[in-house]
């Protein structure tokens, strides 16, 4: 039982990053309907970023911060500069788009930093907590806390601020919302920025796990298109628990079914994908698209 | 009509004999990356089927490409069955994998079916290390190259550069006449317009679920050649950048097109190369702005630019002609 709650708990910890991502690629899926395939990537470099920050000198939550504000810059310029050009071109042209962006990013990357890999610091403390029998990591505490609070200051700005509404507005109806005078085209290079954010938080968190490498992103991207699959694309607190399903069923997978162990990973979240898109492909809280045809 | 195919049968007798002249002027070297040519052109040829001509997604083609190499190594390594007999396992087994992949895949649409088939081509190379007991884990498997038969004056290189030569002029002759007849136009009507296409009467299920077998029996076979070609397989080149790759030629090359199969080929063949010599990572930094570029300025790629070009080219004599430009056609003869 004690192995039991360990693993959830920290099942719940890579929940976090899965959903934060999950939340990334499913923010841009509702504005723009393109699935970022260069989302993980965007994340891995702006997690260079925040290394070369620390290691010029900053402190690890100014790093942390900065880190951020260069992740939405760079979100809103990838979406003037790269995507708008494409915005109404068929769905295989963006595609392209977005996995040139991915190849491009992973190469930079190699480039710029090596291949090598390097430990990246957990701003927590190493000591492990104690309940009981049962023992919990501080980083996959903070990370949850961390993902949390990430959570609920974006459910506050979409549900209670007029910039988040008027970008729910030019996600929802694009028409009729430029027709009250919002500006369509930045609202979603806005949102563009703000996908690049959870991208960097969840890069930023998962690094120290895996330590910092140009393929950090890979295993993490397909996890969290399992958790928008599975939480429904079109539907964002549906992904972030979509998230934390993931999570938690890959750590308990991982423990229990002796033949998959660490080795199929990919497999199961492969198999998870596809057994959702065959029995509910709008996932668990998706709406169905109904279109004129 | 018969005063335009002329030129074309032509040019593609004089590309035949060039391609056979090869081998006796090029080093081993360089007939090996033509060899890789002739072989990316067939997978692409395949994945231009199912993406160009049918409109179905793959990021996922490195699989196929994977199962091919596979079945042959091991066919070869274990068995000792000679690499000819390989070729046509390879293709069958493939076919009714794709063809059983492309059951599930008739429910996705689109965006779906792209993140399907890219979660399969991630979880590839985990497969192939996890049936260690076959495919020889991380390590794979060495093979050797097979030599010229019939006492043939060829060395090893030479005589794979025929057999991949051989094997790509039947595989596109057959697809062309595949894609050209009657099959083709009902795999292109699903594409432009599936409602309408079923209710001209077209299995729309049917075919596009045999659209995947063909296409992932293309890819297997070209697995398989490159198997004896390069002599070894191992699970990590089979990543998911094969599978980009392969869709970057296709794409680059064009679109629903069969020439663009070749140009396709040979950009991703030999770019890399050039541009490794700027540095290690360079090569995908510069398929990246390649891919982004075409998307902008040429979206129906080399085979697309270069028919437009032709069209405006002849435009002053044939005017309608300027409208057909869309290289999604058939052919357009001049």
């Amino acid at each position: 039982m004690d192995i039991f709650i360990q693993q959830v708990v920290s099942g719940l910890a890579t929940g976090g990053i899965y959903a934060s991502l999950a939340l990334a690629l499913v923010m841009i899926y509702q504005a723009t309907d393109v699935v970022n395939f260069a989302q993980g990537e965007l994340a891995m470099f702006a997690t260079y970023i925040c290394w070369t920050l620390i290691h010029a000198g900053l402190q690890y939550w100014a790093a942390f911060v900065s880190t951020l504000a260069i992740a939405f810059v760079g979100g809103v310029v990838i979406e003037r500069v790269v995507i708008r050009p494409v915005e109404n071109a068929p769905i295989l042209s963006i595609v392209m788009v977005t996995l040139g962006l991915l190849v491009i990013c992973n190469s930079i990357a190699g480039w710029m930093w090596t291949y090598v890999q390097k430990p990246f610091p957990s701003p927590f403390p190493e000591n492990p907590f104690k309940f009981g029998n049962i023992v919990f990591g501080a980083h996959d505490l903070g990370e949850i806390q961390v993902t949390l609070l990430v959570l609920l200051c974006i459910y506050l700005f979409f549900r209670f601020t007029p910039l988040g509404l008027a970008m729910r507005a030019a996600a929802h109806n694009p028409v009729s919302s430029r027709l009250v005078g919002i500006r369509v085209g930045w609202m979603l290079a806005l949102g563009w920025g703000l996908a690049a954010v959870f991208g960097a938080v969840a890069g930023m968190m998962v690094a120290p796990v895996l330590t910092l490498e140009p393929n950090l992103m890979g295993g993490v991207q397909i996890y969290a298109f399992a958790a928008a699959t599975l939480g429904g694309f079109t539907s964002p607190g549906g992904a972030v628990l979509g998230g934390f399903i993931v999570g938690v069923v890959e750590n308990l997978v991982g423990t229990y079914v002796g033949f998959i162990g660490t080795e199929l990973k990919f497999t199961v979240a492969l198999a998870m994908i596809i057994v959702v898109l065959l029995v509910k492909p709008t996932g668990l809280f998706g709406t169905t698209v109904v279109k004129r045809v | 009509m018969s005063g335009s195919r002329l030129p074309r049968l032509v040019g593609l007798l004089s590309l035949l004999l060039a391609a056979c002249a090869l081998p006796f002027v090029l080093s081993n070297f360089r007939l090996f990356q033509f060899s890789q040519v002739y072989i990316y052109a067939i997978a692409i040829l395949g994945l231009n089927m199912l993406t160009g001509y049918n409109g179905q997604f793959s990021l996922g083609h490195g699989a196929f490409y994977a199962i091919g190499a596979y079945v042959s190594a091991i066919m070869m390594d274990r068995w000792n069955i000679a690499y000819g007999w390989t070729l046509p396992v390879a293709g069958v087994l493939c076919l009714v994998v794709g063809f059983l992949f492309g059951l599930p895949a008739l429910r996705l649409e689109g965006l779906y079916l792209a993140l399907a088939t890219f979660s399969l081509a991630l979880a590839v190379p985990q497969i192939l290390k996890y049936f260690e007991h076959w495919t020889g884990g991380s390590q794979g498997i060495v093979l050797s190259k097979p030599n010229a038969p019939f006492g043939l004056k060829l060395n090893p290189d030479q005589w794979l550069y025929f057999v991949t030569f051989a094997v790509l002029v039947l595989l596109f002759w057959l697809g062309a006449n595949l894609l050209k007849g009657r099959i083709g136009r009902a795999i292109v009507a699903i594409r432009d317009n599936h409602i309408a296409a079923e209710a001209m009467g077209i299995n729309t299920a049917l075919y596009k679920s045999l659209v995947f077998g063909v296409s992932a029996a293309y890819t297997g076979v070209a697995g398989a050649l490159s198997a004896s070609v390069i002599a070894y397989v191992a699970p990590d080149s089979f990543n998911v950048f094969l599978s980009v790759t392969l869709l970057i030629g296709s794409v680059i090359g064009g679109l629903a097109s069969i020439s663009g199969a070749v140009f396709g080929a040979l950009f991703i063949q030999f770019v890399p190369n050039w541009a490794q010599d700027i540095s290690k990572a360079a090569p995908w930094a510069i398929f990246g702005v390649f891919l982004i570029g075409f998307m902008y300025l040429m979206p129906f790629g080399i085979a697309g630019g270069i028919r437009l070009l032709w069209i405006r080219a002849t435009r002053s004599r044939v005017p309608q002609e300027g409208r057909s430009a869309v290289p999604t056609q058939a052919h357009t003869t001049t």
